[in-house]
């Protein structure tokens, strides 16, 4: 009897085991993935942006010469696989990357594809070619790359200062595609080539961006999408609304917060939603040039009044989540672990404890309940930016400050914070790649034009250094531990929370992976598919 | 009436040019320009590569060269580029403007419409409950923001219908834009079918109590009679100027509705241009809108002596 419920159970399950097979591989082709766009891209260039409103939809129109696995959702160093290159390998004291490089790919014009080509996109990126970016975020993650260098058409070799075994990690995220010698940055901006499974088709302002799918791309069988199409709609309740009501398939990269995910999950229950770490943080930025915040002991205080979990349940009821400069466990690769974050300054979850130690700070420093320290606290006009800065404002009163909101409307807010014209600002940042070398050095580093804080200290920039050039993954692990915790008890960028949202799409869109630790990374979408 | 004419002419053009140059210095004293925006999408802001671009767009010359500039083009025709799409103003203007004219006519239509008749029955049927209730709708339609009330249309689309009436793509025909526009057009118009509504109410109600619809009535007119031939006749002056008011107006309201209902017209296409310091689109754009408020204005007048009768210009 024993035996023959087994072998019933096993044949189910075979059958079982059978049908889900089938069902991973039945992925059809055919059909246009109609999205939702918050807005309309300021430009098709992937380069000369910092911003999920471009490298999302445009992703698709680019190929990178490595990337991340589409359909891993925690991106690393591990799960990255080759693109425009064949492979990839270090000189011995890995100070050169050799990418051999595929034959017969050729952009969306028709022209081939060769090293050139790779050698021309990071001229541009460093700003050594003829061309010019109009704008070059990214041009930090370079500082250590020295030259490109060709052997042939099909090989290509990255040449750096010193070692540095990340540097895969910042060639494989969606910030990094390789672009065409042969066009212009400006034409890059309003009509891309790429040799991406996706041609850009038009760009039509507040209305659409239209792709359709590259019917000669060098990936067989790929993409399974006829196309995809972006409609522009700026109102968020009417996004969301139009995706409740089936007019979209997907909706923007992580676009729906916490209380909008409960209404998509009551009024479209079939809809799919996944809430994941986005890897974009709130953070102050004190300017430690204008005084009182020049005294290291007021910006000292300033972390300690910050109560942490009080901004996480008012913004997000619970979900967003503590951490310091790079995205904490479990998503992130690089963050503190919480056993070590209840030791750094600010932290610490006794609030009353560090408040204490706050007003003692401050008093040793002449303030006190009569002698209240007046701060303006500068942000964006936006919700998600004056918010939580509404609530800072609150815990500053707790350590005798005064503090007053300062709205700034959002096209002046990075000319205000480049000319370093307020005392303290509430900031969100995000970062392309988990990865130290892209954060810290982009973030912290000096001369960086994204350091908003001008925070440059010698012996971090060592330390920098050093933990980019281990190759014993768990020993830099705990060095970017120990430099996190010196950056937020330094009060750099003193890191509030790091935000979460949510990418819905329809039960028949299949093949596209949220990806756990970066919103900038997972939108080739040459995988996607859509059984409706 | 010719003098008078081309004096109104003459003052229109005077009107334009000075609200050129309002328009034009206004947009450059405002904090922040496309360069320092073109940066925010990167992050940061670098103030060589900033210079750059100002150069390339003409930004860095005096104000009244950029000035010279921009009005030896209107002569021409050439409306320069958008800034952020690197596209001719023409284009991203030409294919928008008729979109706003046609809801703007739809919703100035509905508001005529109903505000018409509902004020004049309202007049005539004072003080009775349905009096009463058309007050307290028009009142409602007063005080309800449009943002507020096309949201409200939006979700019970949603929850009733399971469907969402908002632009998608270009309707195919002349049916399918009707009903794409008509939804969007009642939320808009319902403000100025309550304002239409209520001043023509509380007009008929004056010139009722006038001696000759007593005289009217005497006679033995109808009340049909009195009521459209000669009171509203009479009624419909100062309605009329507030027609050619709100027509101006509903550009504000259609700003909310257009982003409401994401109809890719140019009233929230200005916000956006405005938002994104893009100058050849707003200074284009706004003068536009001042060139047909002026006509519209112009037109008004001109129509009320061929209302009334008594009215006339002097020579």
């Amino acid at each position: 009897m024993k035996r023959k419920v087994f072998t019933i159970a096993s044949a189910a399950s075979l059958i079982g085991l059978m049908f889900c097979a089938e069902g991973a591989l039945a992925a059809k082709s055919g059909g246009v993935l109609k999205a939702y766009h918050r807005g309309t891209p300021p430009s098709g260039s992937i380069h000369e942006e910092a911003t999920n409103s471009t490298v999302s939809p445009y992703m698709g129109v680019f190929n990178n010469l490595i990337m991340y696995r589409q359909d891993v959702a925690k991106e690393s160093i591990d799960t990255i696989i080759p693109d425009l290159a064949k492979s990839w390998s270090w000189n011995g004291d890995g100070t050169k990357l050799t990418f051999k490089l595929r034959q017969g790919v050729k952009w969306h014009d028709g022209k081939p594809f060769t090293s050139k080509d790779v050698k021309c996109t990071w001229d541009l990126v460093q700003g050594k070619g003829k061309a010019k970016l109009r704008k070059n975020p990214r041009k930090s993650w370079y500082k250590n790359l020295d030259s490109v260098t060709t052997n042939g058409d099909f090989e290509a070799t990255f040449n750096l200062k010193r070692k540095q075994p990340a540097f895969p990690a910042l060639l494989a995220g969606g910030y990094s595609p390789v672009y065409p010698c042969h066009v212009s940055p400006k034409k890059m901006r309003t009509h891309p080539i790429g040799t991406g499974p996706f041609k850009f088709v038009s760009l039509k302002q507040n209305e659409h961006v239209k792709f359709t799918k590259n019917q000669n791309y060098w990936k067989k069988d790929r993409p399974y999408l006829d196309g995809v199409e972006w409609t522009i709609i700026k109102s968020r309740a009417t996004r969301v609304l139009a995706f409740i009501a089936g007019k979209f398939d997907m909706t923007f990269n992580v676009d729906v917060t916490v209380p909008l995910m409960k209404e998509v999950n009551s009024q479209a229950p079939d809809a799919i939603c996944e809430m994941v770490t986005t890897n974009v943080s709130t953070n102050l930025i004190v300017n430690q040039f204008k005084p009182p915040f020049d005294n290291a002991q007021v910006r000292k205080a300033m972390v300690l009044a910050i109560d942490r979990k009080a901004f996480i349940d008012i913004i997000s009821e619970g979900k967003n989540i503590q951490g310091g400069a790079m995205m904490p466990p479990p998503n992130g690769v690089w963050g503190m672990p919480p056993e070590f974050l209840k030791n750094v300054a600010g932290f610490n979850p006794d609030i009353a404890g560090n408040r204490a130690q706050a007003r003692k700070i401050m008093e040793g420093l002449g303030y006190g309940p009569n002698n209240r320290l007046k701060v303006k606290v500068s942000t964006r006009n936006i919700a998600i930016y004056r918010d939580p800065a509404v609530i800072l404002i609150d815990h500053m009163k707790e350590i005798y400050m005064d503090a007053t909101l300062d709205t700034v409307e959002t096209s002046n807010w990075h000319a205000k914070v480049a000319r370093k014209d307020y005392m303290v600002g509430l900031n969100l940042t995000g970062i392309g790649v988990d990865d130290p070398d892209a954060g810290l050095y982009e973030n912290y580093s000096c001369g960086s034009q994204r350091n908003y804080t001008g925070y440059c200290k010698p012996e971090m920039e060592k330390l920098f250094e050093q933990q980019s050039m281990m190759t014993d993954q768990v020993a830099r692990k705990k060095l970017v531990w120990e430099i996190d915790k010196k950056l937020q008890e330094d009060a750099a960028r003193p890191i509030i929370y790091h935000g979460l949202g949510a990418t819905c799409f329809q039960p028949y869109v299949h093949g596209f992976v949220t990806h756990v630790n970066s919103v900038y990374n997972n939108w080739r979408l040459e995988d996607v598919w859509l059984d409706k | 009436m010719g003098t008078y004419i081309v004096k109104r002419f003459l003052l229109m053009l005077l009107t334009l040019i000075g609200i050129s140059i309002i328009i034009f210095v206004l947009l450059r004293l405002m904090p922040g320009n496309i360069a320092d925006i073109m940066f925010d999408s990167a992050g940061f802001v670098d103030p060589a590569e900033k210079a750059q671009i100002e150069k390339e767009l003409g930004l860095d010359l005096p104000i009244p060269v950029q000035y010279f500039h921009w009005v030896r083009g209107l002569l021409v025709w050439d409306l320069g580029f958008s800034y952020v799409s690197e596209m001719p103003a023409v284009d991203e203007l030409g294919p928008r403007i008729p979109i706003t004219a046609k809801l703007a006519g739809l919703a100035l239509f509905f508001s005529v419409l109903f505000g018409l008749p509902l004020g004049v029955i309202s007049a005539v049927k004072q003080d009775t409950a349905l009096d009463y209730i058309m007050r307290v709708v028009s009142l409602s339609g007063l005080s309800l923001p449009s943002f507020w009330l096309a949201l409200l249309i939006l979700m019970f689309f949603v929850s009733t219908f399971g469907t969402i009436p908002i632009y998608m793509d270009p309707p195919d025909n002349l049916w399918d834009e009707l009903v794409l526009y008509s939804i969007p057009a009642a939320a808009v118009g319902f403000r100025s079918s309550a304002l239409i509504m209520r001043l023509t109410r509380s007009s008929m109600l004056e010139v009722m109590r006038q001696d000759y619809i007593r005289t009217a009535r005497s006679k033995g007119a109808s009340e049909n009679s009195i009521n459209y031939r000669h009171a509203l006749k009479n009624a419909v002056l100062p309605v009329t100027t507030i027609i050619g008011i709100e027509a101006a107006f509903l550009i504000g309201g259609l700003i909310i509705t257009e982003t409401v209902f994401n109809i890719p017209g140019v009233a929230h296409f200005l916000v956006e241009a405005i938002l994104m310091r893009d100058y050849p689109i707003v200074q284009n754009l706004v003068m536009l809108i001042a060139v047909v408020t002026v006509v519209i204005n112009f037109a008004v007048d001109l129509l009320y002596a061929v209302l009334d009768p008594r009215i006339k210009y002097a020579e």
